[in-house]
């Protein structure tokens, strides 16, 4: 039978990773001279899960590394090793190597293994001369492999005597005899004596011994002059307990030989090579052209029984319609209506439930960071703690994938060059140890990740002097602490005086900010000299779907993000004033708010003299990142879902448009970009105050 | 054929186990550790075997061995283990825990099947 075993190859792969995730952490979680034995025991879990499966599916590598680890860690399971620095960092650096090995069998190239086997070498300096124990075949091995010489042997003579509490076990005689019998022509004699009278009879014991010979060509053709003593063990190797077996070879003269069979199994070498290439045929990386791997996503059970809940209700609702459909006048109207809005409640719970199948814990994010942080640290010579706060924090998988490296680059920069060296920090009065804290939570339709840490903090001064050094402000420039921060993200600013190899490798944290703003999302950074920095991550909770609000502006209809808006309300012009430069400013309640007006801003209307441009009736006060402004617009329209297509795929960035979509009637719509819009309008504003200072007279900025 | 319970946290060998069995015609159902075996068996009936791995969370192979004997319907059920050949002492816990055998790791799906054999009636 002939069995694709690639189709669970797979699945085996994530299941390793994630193991891998596991021992990890416990790793991680061990403390120098200390063996915490349910740590211990996870990680040896995890370890052998891999071990039996990569021997299943063929990664022979995999399977022998493991092994060795797998000694170690047994070890240490029994009390035998404690878990110092050492052993902790040569597992760590196993787990690294089995990742690697198990990449290279995913993408269905030949594991480069001197690294493991070098590695390798390295546990079983470790483990002694005990590392031996593990690897060294089975005892019975050894016996099952006495073999006769070929020319001489007839046949088996076989005893088999089952304990009484042979059946106890779910074995039954008469099926190992029927095996028995696979293997030569089989006579047998059966032996009742023990029997006891039937009044004293206990059905669940077994009473009966049997006497067999092997002798001759069985009816399948297999001579038993062919068959090893091991195959006949084999067979009886689960009653080896259970039964006084003897197995002795039917020579012309009775004699047995001693040589043993030359086949036997190699220590450390798991796979039964001979067995594997007949069955399967011969496993090259190249049978198969390297596809792309499918990335599939693992969803709780009930996410996906709520879905067919969902769906089974849209199907009634269908053929309610269906029935209402054949038959329809007037007067059905109004079930009609209640089966319309029937439908749009299923399609929307639907696509909730579609959306929740693809939301994850951010914990899949955070997971690596805690070995980053140890290994680092270690390199640094810092001492630094982890705090992860909001692990269980759910967003879209695709969304996490791309936050990733994002992530990992704050992370790095923060231990790098936000985080003092114990004694800097004693000086200055602080824990030696440092924290760096990555903090995940829900905030609108929001998530939020934060990185801060309580080192160094940003220095303003130096910040300002290096943007004009790099040319990217002018030294009278009046800026705010968060735009002297936000130089930060400028292409081609980089304040650390040396580059090392753990942040500053020519990727800057413009690369970073370009990252998330492409996902929707934006970044800022808050920090006070000496105590601290954190930097802000703004994400949209899906990148697919987006509750919009319609408007319309110089008679095209527009989409605002539906959680972007706080209010709505009808211009007053009482409560518009100006401000020194080209800033309208409207007063709502204490606060003022400024005013962009769309129609400028996408110069989609007409040119018109200055102070007649303010027709437009509504403003929409929106905010993102803490920033409010007040969006004027000449209708609200509608409010719907809509289904976000990307312009840069289908046309190209433009700066203040997230998207377009196509709307109920057929026409497409663009998306408003919150963010880009506030940082286009402040651009703006600033040219027009930057031009009239210079010129001394008020310019009129388009 | 039989019906089999077949038991492992790892899906992956759960799954080929279950495909390969299913395949030959056997009707399987999965557990993913103990626990969801033990309560699968008390509610259900009429196993002809019963696959488990050695290492699971929750409730191990050999535990749970050792509670499925202890239903009047698997008493003599044929019970395998899942193990790997460094496991000897497993083997040995798990025959005294009322384990009818085992199968070692790794083994493809022949080997697999011709295994089941010792044991189906």
């Amino acid at each position: 039978m002939a069995v694709d075993l690639d189709q669970f190859k797979q699945i085996f792969f994530e299941e390793s990773f994630e193991g891998l995730e596991t021992m990890e952490t416990g790793l991680l979680g061990m403390t120098d001279g200390e063996t915490n034995l349910d740590i211990v025991n996870d990680i040896f879990r995890a370890a052998h899960s891999i071990k039996g499966g990569s021997a299943t599916f063929g990664f022979t590598a995999v399977a022998s590394f493991t092994h060795v680890m797998e000694g170690l860690l047994d070890e240490m399971r029994e009390g035998k090793r404690q878990a110092d620095q050492t052993v902790i960092n040569i597992l760590l650096e196993s787990v690294d190597e089995i990742r690697t090995l198990m990449t290279a069998y995913q993408n269905r190239e030949d594991p480069d293994t001197d690294q493991a086997q070098l590695l390798q070498q390295k546990l079983e300096a470790i483990f002694g001369g005990s590392g031996n124990t593990a690897a060294a075949p089975e005892k019975e091995s050894a016996n099952k492999s006495e073999a006769a010489e070929e020319n001489r042997l007839l046949g088996w003579h076989i005893e088999f005597t089952p304990h009484d509490n042979l059946l106890i076990t779910g074995n039954d005689p008469a099926l190992l005899l029927s095996e028995l019998a696979y293997l030569g022509k089989m006579t047998m004699v059966m032996e009742d004596g023990a029997l006891p009278p039937f009044t004293e009879m206990n059905p669940e014991r077994c009473y009966l011994r049997w006497k067999i010979d092997l002798l001759g060509v069985n009816d399948e053709g297999t001579d038993a002059a062919q068959t090893e003593e091991a195959q006949i063990r084999e067979i009886f190797e689960w009653v080896e307990d259970e039964c006084d077996l003897v197995v002795k070879g039917i020579y012309p003269e009775r004699k047995a030989s001693d040589r043993r069979a030359g086949d036997r199994r190699q220590p450390g070498q798991l796979e039964d090579r001979r067995q594997s290439d007949r069955r399967t045929g011969p496993r090259r990386p190249d049978d198969k052209a390297p596809a792309a791997q499918p990335t599939t996503i693992r969803v709780d059970t009930n996410r996906i029984d709520a879905l067919i809940d969902m769906v089974g209700e849209l199907v009634i609702t269908q053929s309610m319609l269906g029935q209402l459909g054949e038959d329809f006048d007037m007067s059905k109207l109004s079930r009609l209506k209640e089966g319309l809005e029937e439908l749009e409640r299923n399609s929307r719970e639907i696509q909730d439930a579609v959306m929740k199948v693809r939301m994850q814990p951010i914990s899949f994010a955070f997971n690596r960071f805690p070995r980053m942080v140890h290994d680092l640290s270690q390199k640094l010579g810092k001492k630094i703690r982890l705090e992860l706060v909001g692990e269980d924090t759910e967003m879209d998988k695709t969304v996490m994938e791309k936050i990733n490296d994002p992530l990992v680059h704050l992370v790095r920069n923060s231990l790098d060059h936000g985080l003092e060296t114990p004694d800097k920090r004693i000086a200055k009065g602080k824990d030696e140890e440092g924290v760096v804290c990555l903090k995940a939570y829900h905030q609108g339709g929001s998530i939020v990740v934060e990185v801060s840490d309580d080192g160094n903090g940003l220095d303003r001064n130096k910040l300002f002097a290096k943007g004009v050094e790099r040319g990217l402000i002018k030294e009278t420039d009046v800026l705010t602490d968060e735009q002297i921060y936000m130089l930060l993200f400028a292409a081609g600013f980089s304040t650390a005086e040396t580059l090392s190899d753990i942040s500053g490798r020519g990727v800057g944290l413009d690369v970073v900010r370009r990252n998330i703003e492409s996902l929707g999302g934006n970044v800022d950074v808050r920090s006070v000299l000496g105590e601290g920095t954190v930097f802000t991550i703004r994400l949209p909770l899906t990148l697919a779907v987006l509750d919009g609000q319609l408007l319309k502006v110089d008679g095209q209809t527009y989409v605002l993000p539906l959680n972007s808006i706080i209010e709505s309300l009808q211009i007053d012009p009482n409560a518009i004033s100006s401000l020194a430069g080209d800033a309208e400013v409207y007063q709502l309640r204490d606060a003022y708010i400024p005013m962009v007006s769309l129609s400028e801003l996408f110069a989609t209307g007409e040119e018109k003299p200055r102070g007649e441009e303010k027709h437009c009736a509504l403003l929409v006060i929106v905010e993102w990142a803490d920033k409010r402004i007040g969006l004027m617009v000449d209708d609200l329209l509608g409010q719907q879902q809509v289904v976000i297509k990307s312009l840069e795929t289908n046309y190209e960035r433009v700066p203040g448009l997230s998207g377009a979509t196509i709307l109920g009637d057929g026409t497409v719509s663009l998306i408003l970009d919150i963010s880009g819009i506030i940082e286009m309008s402040t651009r703006v504003r600033e040219q027009a105050m930057n031009t009239r200072r210079a010129t001394g007279k008020r310019n009129r900025v388009a | 054929m039989a019906k089999i319970l077949i038991v492992d946290d790892m899906a992956s060998m759960r799954k080929m186990v279950a495909f390969t069995l299913e395949g030959a015609g056997h009707t399987v159902v999965q557990a993913e550790d103990g626990d969801i075996a033990l309560k699968i068996a008390r509610e259900q009936s009429g196993f002809g075997l019963v696959i488990t791995d050695v290492n699971m969370p929750n409730m191990d192979g050999i535990t749970l061995t050792g509670e499925l004997r202890k239903l009047p319907s698997l008493k003599f059920t044929p019970i395998l283990l899942l193990t790997t050949e460094a496991g000897t002492d497993k083997k040995m816990e798990g025959k005294a825990a009322g384990a009818t055998g085992w199968l070692v790791k790794p083994f493809d799906p022949d080997k697999l099947l011709m295994t089941i054999k010792k044991v189906l009636r």
